[in-house]
């Protein structure tokens, strides 16, 4: 059984006197340690789709299955739950807090997570060492560079270990080099068995995957292994 | 992590929690400086002794304006005659004085001479007991040096001090107004209050007194009567004042002629007199700290906007919609409660100033600190929920957007 299973989901958005269907009737199967890019145009739905995976909304109808949980009948408290216990987010922006250092920006999830603050800064700890900023992590987010602030939002995602790492546009702000270090790290988290999904546009970005997605018009147009 | 947002925006918070600190402070520091002065106006009230009463033309204490104080002068006064029949007829009273002032002024002994305040004042031995005066060294007045009309006196004791520096009083002369007065004993002291020095003052038999100073029909004496007890203690105010409207003839119906108070009644109209000053304090005090909770309900609001993205980070992070909530509420409360401190903290020390300038003994009123911080709290938790609220209802997917 797939770790990720979507099963005719459709979202619709209500805009003023009009629906849009952001997506139609999408079903979808993510087993555990894949690693998926999801493609598409800006309007195709990928975002939508994005945030439901990542447990930030919920279908319109269908139904959505993560690590045996059924999402889709969740209350909002539930989904923080399951935010916080089963996913890792990294944003095209980073999404840093910005006045607090490293270290805190990457025990925040524990937080939530109700571990004590002791434990919870050896994880920190432990994490921060895994992406290589041991030494960053008393520098606030304006005190770190892109790539570095990237990667402590990657530290952020996995301190919780997490069932999927559901990165959007993780390279967009990024220059060129910067963006492949980031690049690299994910090839490196996919080959320790963690499920990465990686929304973006960048064909170079999508290349690293080993499954890509391309959605068009709110459905999947292709679903490729390379 | 309520501190570190409020840490951030140094300037803000501290704009804000001066609201507080300004409304907290006010009631603070009006209430120290009352109970500044209650205690020791207290202290000057309480010189009777326990379960006793006082019987006078005038009022113990009066806060009203001249023109009511004439009803208290046409009274008729309180006479000698009247004072022996109600000890001959008061059979619930333990004790019943008698007192009145002769004289103020200088008193010289054959070492010392004192600064002419020196307090001179009538008493029977029924006053001793009444006024709470403890014989030290030497004895009361007796019946028998009021009978005879002896040229005796009782020092208090401070007084004794300074006549008689080298040592017992008992047996000296003093003089007091150019005549000589044997002492016969010297009272225990009673310490200081608002009022000055209790010590202060001798005593003589009222009938010496009467006889040297006059039987003027303005001299109106006051009775003093102790019960026996605090259960005959109404029982006993009540004879007594059966007693006096007899022999003053009141008619039935008409109100007494003349002031029965206590203690506790001279207490409990100070304390009705101050609660319209409290009252009002605590209606201005309330307008100032809805001023300032309707800032910091400001202030959040302004920072929830800002910190839109925060929240939404928080949110997707796995904070829940009540995690959110606790935080910015706390954030409101932690604000107050700064401000709150500061102003209870001015708030004595400024209520203390009353206590320095006054000379009197330093007040801390641990419950009105322990009330000024639960206000505090209470307006954070009000003012802040609103806030709270909107930013825990937040979109989490719109605020991560949100620039």
């Amino acid at each position: 059984m797939g770790l990720i299973r979507l099963q005719n989901i459709s979202r619709r958005y209500q805009m003023g006197t009009e629906t849009i269907h952001a997506l139609r009737d999408v079903s979808l199967e993510i087993e555990r340690g894949e690693y998926v890019a999801i493609m598409g145009p800006s309007g195709s739905g990928k975002s939508t789709l994005m945030n439901l995976i990542g447990c930030l909304d919920t279908p319109t109808d269908g139904a959505f299955e993560l690590n045996g949980n059924k999402v889709s009948e969740m209350d909002d408290n539930e989904l923080a739950e399951i935010r916080n216990r089963e996913i890792g987010f990294v944003f095209q922006s980073f999404n840093l807090l910005p006045r607090s250092s490293a270290l805190h920006n990457v025990e925040l999830p524990l937080i939530y997570s109700g571990m004590n603050a002791e434990e919870r800064r050896k994880v920190a700890l432990d994490t921060l060492e895994n992406v290589g900023l041991t030494d960053r992590m008393h520098h606030k987010p304006n005190e770190m560079s892109g790539g570095q602030r990237q990667r402590v939002a990657i530290a952020r995602a996995l301190v919780n270990k997490p069932s999927i790492i559901l990165a959007d546009e993780p390279t967009g702000n990024l220059d060129t080099r910067t963006g492949v270090e980031i690049m690299a790290l994910f090839a490196d988290l996919s080959r320790k068995g963690n499920t990465l999904i990686v929304v973006t546009h960048e064909e170079d970005v999508a290349k690293h995957a080993r499954r890509i997605l391309r959605i068009r018009d709110g459905q999947i147009a292709s679903d490729e292994k390379v | 992590m309520a501190m570190n947002a409020l840490a951030s925006h140094k300037l803000r918070s501290a704009l804000t929690l001066l609201g507080v600190l300004v409304g907290v402070f006010s009631i603070i520091v009006v209430m120290t400086a009352m109970r500044v002065m209650q205690t020791s106006i207290e202290a000057d009230l309480s010189q009777l002794g326990s379960y006793t009463f006082v019987v006078r033309k005038w009022p113990g204490i009066y806060f009203g304006g001249p023109e009511g104080f004439e009803k208290f002068w046409r009274r008729k006064s309180i006479t000698l005659a009247q004072y022996l029949q109600v000890q001959e007829r008061a059979s619930l009273a333990q004790s019943v004085g008698l007192e009145t002032s002769f004289w103020g002024g200088q008193a010289v002994s054959r070492y010392e001479k004192t600064p002419p305040n020196v307090e001179f004042s009538g008493a029977t031995p029924g006053t001793f007991p009444a006024k709470n005066w403890v014989v030290a060294e030497g004895r009361a007045i007796l019946e028998s040096d009021v009978d005879r009309e002896h040229d005796v006196c009782v020092l208090g004791n401070s007084l004794s001090k300074i006549l008689f520096p080298f040592g017992s009083a008992i047996g000296e002369q003093v003089k007091f107004d150019g005549i000589n007065y044997t002492v016969i004993g010297v009272l225990e002291s009673r310490g200081l209050t608002l009022g000055g020095n209790q010590d202060n003052f001798a005593v003589i038999p009222i009938t010496t007194g009467l006889r040297r100073y006059g039987h003027q029909p303005w001299r109106s004496l006051s009775i003093l009567v102790q019960a026996q007890s605090q259960e005959l203690y109404d029982d006993t105010v009540e004879q007594v004042r059966g007693i006096l409207r007899v022999i003053r003839k009141v008619p039935p119906g008409k109100e007494d002629d003349f002031e029965i108070f206590s203690n506790d009644s001279m207490i409990a109209q100070f304390k009705s007199f101050t609660l319209t000053v409290r009252l009002g304090v605590a209606v201005i005090s309330s307008i100032a700290l809805i001023a300032a909770g309707i800032g910091i309900m400001n202030i959040m609001l302004v920072s929830v906007t800002e910190r839109t993205r925060e929240i939404g980070i928080r949110r997707a992070v796995g904070a829940k919609k009540r995690n959110i909530m606790v935080q910015f509420i706390m954030e409101a409360v932690v604000l107050c409660e700064v401000g709150g401190a500061l102003g209870v903290l001015l708030g004595i020390l400024g209520g203390n100033a009353t206590a320095f300038f006054l000379k009197l003994p330093p007040v801390i009123p641990f419950d009105w600190a322990v009330i000024g911080l639960l206000i505090c709290s209470f307006v954070g938790i009000i003012f802040g929920t609103y806030p709270a609220y909107k930013a825990a209802n937040l979109d989490p997917i719109e605020s991560l957007r949100y620039e």
